[in-house]
């Protein structure tokens, strides 16, 4: 299609949304039912909820006045299945197939609101029967998520009805590509995936870098444990990347792009690969799109299985057949990335960003965050917390806002001990900070990091040393090997720290750990070495008398660690 | 026997490479696809892929050993594989884990004699809200399912998607 006709179909496909901006329809339906369809809403069970859904309509006669839409990821995970209703937005959630049947008749026939069924407030007892009001949502600002969990993701029109693709007709329209990239680097969005790197310049550089073909690539290699941010993009809203991407491809004056996304997200997959089949068929991808003489395709590469390949150079190592290993920099990808050729590669939530920055203005995106870190992030917010699930905050939220306003606080009356932010590379920000607004710099200040989003509630009953020694089991069993300081510091990390969880630590121990997370902080070759260190800096400068009993008392403080195993059980 | 096993690997590796012959750093989805097929990847299977994408088998080897998800030794018909990412971890996957290896018999990383069931351990697969998990082919089953699961597979009840 060209710009008109997107234009024409935008006006149509608004009409048949009218009636989840709370409007009467112009097509009949007086109902929209949701069901969320993420991976955790399929894994309790949201399939036969619809199926359901979808019978008892049919035998009560309600198909033309009632449509099912099976949508991403919502994001409270440990809500589902979850079930939203629209004009008014009501949200059931734990429904079961037996509940389907009763919202049929009762909701839907009936007009009555299912009390049973409805989220009441932990802390009032009230009743929030539309999901606006819910604490969950109503203390977010959801603008990545904007249609996660609202349109079908195997939908174009749905997209289109809600702004899609309308960023990338005015910039093949009217925008120079230098003119993208001073609109995003006037946003001030910075890399999502943990880095922070300023993402107007990133793209600058590859503009100016000398080399032909250039390429654009997709990171969605989410590899940090406690993360899912990106899954649920591209499960939930895969054209607002896809756009994402070819906006950054014209900007940057690129011809091919890839989504590298990893094997343990077959549905993020599917949806991703069906987003570009229909984007193609309808002139957004591929030869001349939108008639305007751009071309740019995009291939999806599915990972296999290997953390390090969420680091830029492995990554790309990994797009062309390789070992996914990572090599030093420079050369920056921007110079010499993919086959050699400059590109760019940017995280699955900064490509989502894009459309929306072009669309509503560089200017009004600064205005959100703090005077260095703006916009919003998304947290994937898991642990000892209440309400689990996808956050969406202005950056300069506090820990204290997210965890509790929005989370719900800690489960069974428990104390907050920690937050574990950017995973294995990351730190556990101890409870007296909770008030520290989120930025990139406030996490680094306090020892962790931004990462990629992350964000794990430890409480009391959590042991620190053990929470090492797991990121350590993890890193060293992810180090790629290839430079000696991560391959061997981060097993001798993690056999030290094994031996203290373990009751037979000493003093010396502890002193040769903290030596050895320096040495290999400054001195591994890549992104993973040089952040493995960090969950051990992080613990044992904050909760050095735990280390301390550890080792001098042989005593777990909480009770986790598994102390004094008998010698022939020590791990080799 | 074992040639005209070979020959059918052959032919079977063969088509299964013709999409991917010439296609710029396919290499890590032809050893998908060939996964796809044979369940994991047999010896006989890498040898025709580096014939067919001349490449030298070392390097073939390489690659396939990199990535944890590809496999050199036959797995069970079904796969079930306890999350341990961090928030499993901070919910108890430990103790899930200890619960699948004596329900199931089967020790972290092995598959049963009759190669119905292999156990093993994932990185986290982004289901972090309803920690612990574990996934049972390609279906994320939470804690309180998956006995069930387990004892409808092994009924030869095919429950899975």
């Amino acid at each position: 299609m060209n710009i008109e006709q997107l234009t024409v179909l935008r006006t149509a496909a608004r009409e048949k949304l009218l009636v989840r901006d709370g409007e009467k329809s112009k097509d009949g339906y007086e109902y929209h039912v949701l069901v969320c369809g993420g991976t955790g809403c399929v894994s309790s069970g949201c399939k036969s909820v619809r199926d359901t859904l979808i019978d008892e309509i049919k035998n009560r006669g309600l198909e033309e006045k009632v449509r099912v839409i099976v949508t991403g990821c919502l994001g409270p995970c440990n809500m589902g299945p979850i079930v939203t209703i629209y004009p008014d937005g009501t949200f059931y959630q734990r429904v079961k197939a037996d509940d389907a049947v009763y919202i049929v008749r009762e909701h839907l026939e009936q007009g009555r609101h299912i009390e049973g069924l409805m989220y009441r407030s932990p802390e009032t007892g009230k009743l929030q029967d539309r999901w606006q009001d819910i604490d969950y949502f109503r203390n977010q600002k959801r603008l990545v998520l904007r249609n996660c969990g609202f349109i079908d993701p195997l939908s174009l029109e749905e997209y289109i009805a809600r702004d899609g693709y309308a960023a990338l007709a005015a910039v093949l329209e009217a925008d120079s590509p230098e003119k993208v990239i001073d609109e995003i680097t006037i946003s001030g969005l910075r890399g999502r995936g943990g880095a922070g790197f300023p993402t107007g310049l990133k793209w600058g550089f590859v503009r100016k870098a000398p080399g032909t073909p250039k390429y654009v690539v997709c990171n969605g290699d989410e590899g940090d444990p406690g993360a899912f941010m990106d899954r649920s993009v591209l499960e939930g809203d895969p054209h607002s990347v896809l756009e994402g991407m070819v906006i950054g491809a014209y900007a940057v004056g690129a011809s091919q792009g890839y989504a590298y996304i990893r094997a343990e997200y077959p549905l993020a997959i599917k949806n991703f690969t069906y987003a570009i089949e229909l984007a193609r068929a309808n002139g957004l991808l591929g030869k001349n799109i939108l008639g305007m003489g751009f071309d740019f395709d995009v291939e999806v590469r599915v990972g296999a299985g290997a953390f390090v390949c969420g680091e830029e150079t492995a990554l790309l190592e990994s797009i062309m057949g390789r070992r996914g290993e990572p090599r030093p920099r420079p050369p920056f990808p921007a110079q010499e990335g993919l086959f050699g050729k400059p590109t760019t590669i940017n995280n699955v939530e900064t490509w989502a960003n894009v459309p929306l920055i072009i669309h509503r203005g560089g200017e009004y995106y600064a205005s959100i965050g703090t005077e260095k870190s703006k916009g919003t992030k998304v947290f994937a917010l898991a642990g000892k917390v209440n309400n689990t699930g996808l956050v969406e905050v202005p950056l300069g939220t506090t820990l204290r806002q997210v965890i509790y306003d929005i989370g719900g606080g800690v489960p069974n009356g428990k104390a907050l001990k920690a937050v574990q932010t950017g995973g294995p590379s990351g730190g556990a920000i101890p409870a007296k900070f909770v008030d520290v607004p989120i930025s990139y710099e406030s996490l680094a200040e306090l020892g962790s990091i931004m990462g990629s989003g992350g964000m794990i509630v430890l409480d009391e009953d959590s042991c620190m040393v053990d929470l090492a020694r797991f990121f350590m089991d993890f890193v060293q069993e992810e180090s790629c090997g290839k430079c000696t300081p991560c391959r061997i510091g981060t097993r001798r990390m993690s056999e030290i720290l094994t031996k203290m969880t373990q009751g037979r630590g000493t003093p010396e121990d502890l002193e040769l750990l903290i030596e050895l997370a320096n040495v290999v902080k400054n001195s591994a070759l890549c992104g993973l070495g040089q952040t493995a260190p960090n969950p051990v800096l992080s613990t044992t400068s904050n909760y050095r008398d735990e280390y301390d009993t550890h080792v001098k008392e042989q005593k777990c403080p909480t009770g986790v660690c598994p102390m004094r195993v008998a010698p022939s059980r020590v791990r080799k | 026997m074992g040639s005209e096993r070979h020959t059918s690997v052959d032919e079977h590796t063969r088509s299964i490479l013709v999409p991917h012959i010439g296609r710029q750093g396919a290499f890590v989805d032809a050893l998908h696809d060939v996964q796809q097929a044979f369940g994991y990847l047999p010896e006989q299977a890498l040898r025709v892929l580096a014939d067919e994408l001349k490449l030298p088998l070392s390097q073939v080897w390489g690659v396939a050993s990199f990535y944890d998800q590809f496999y050199s030794v036959p797995r069970g018909r079904n796969i079930v594989r306890v999350c341990t990412g961090t928030a499993c971890q901070v919910r108890g996957c430990q103790a899930v884990l200890q619960r699948m290896e004596s329900v199931m018999d089967l020790k972290n990383g092995e598959t049963s004699a009759d190669r119905a069931f292999t156990l093993e351990t994932v990185n986290c697969v982004g289901c972090c809200g309803l920690a612990p998990v574990v996934v049972i082919n390609k279906k994320v089953v939470p804690n309180r399912d998956v006995e069930r699961v387990i004892r409808d597979l092994s009924k030869g009840d095919e429950g899975d998607e």
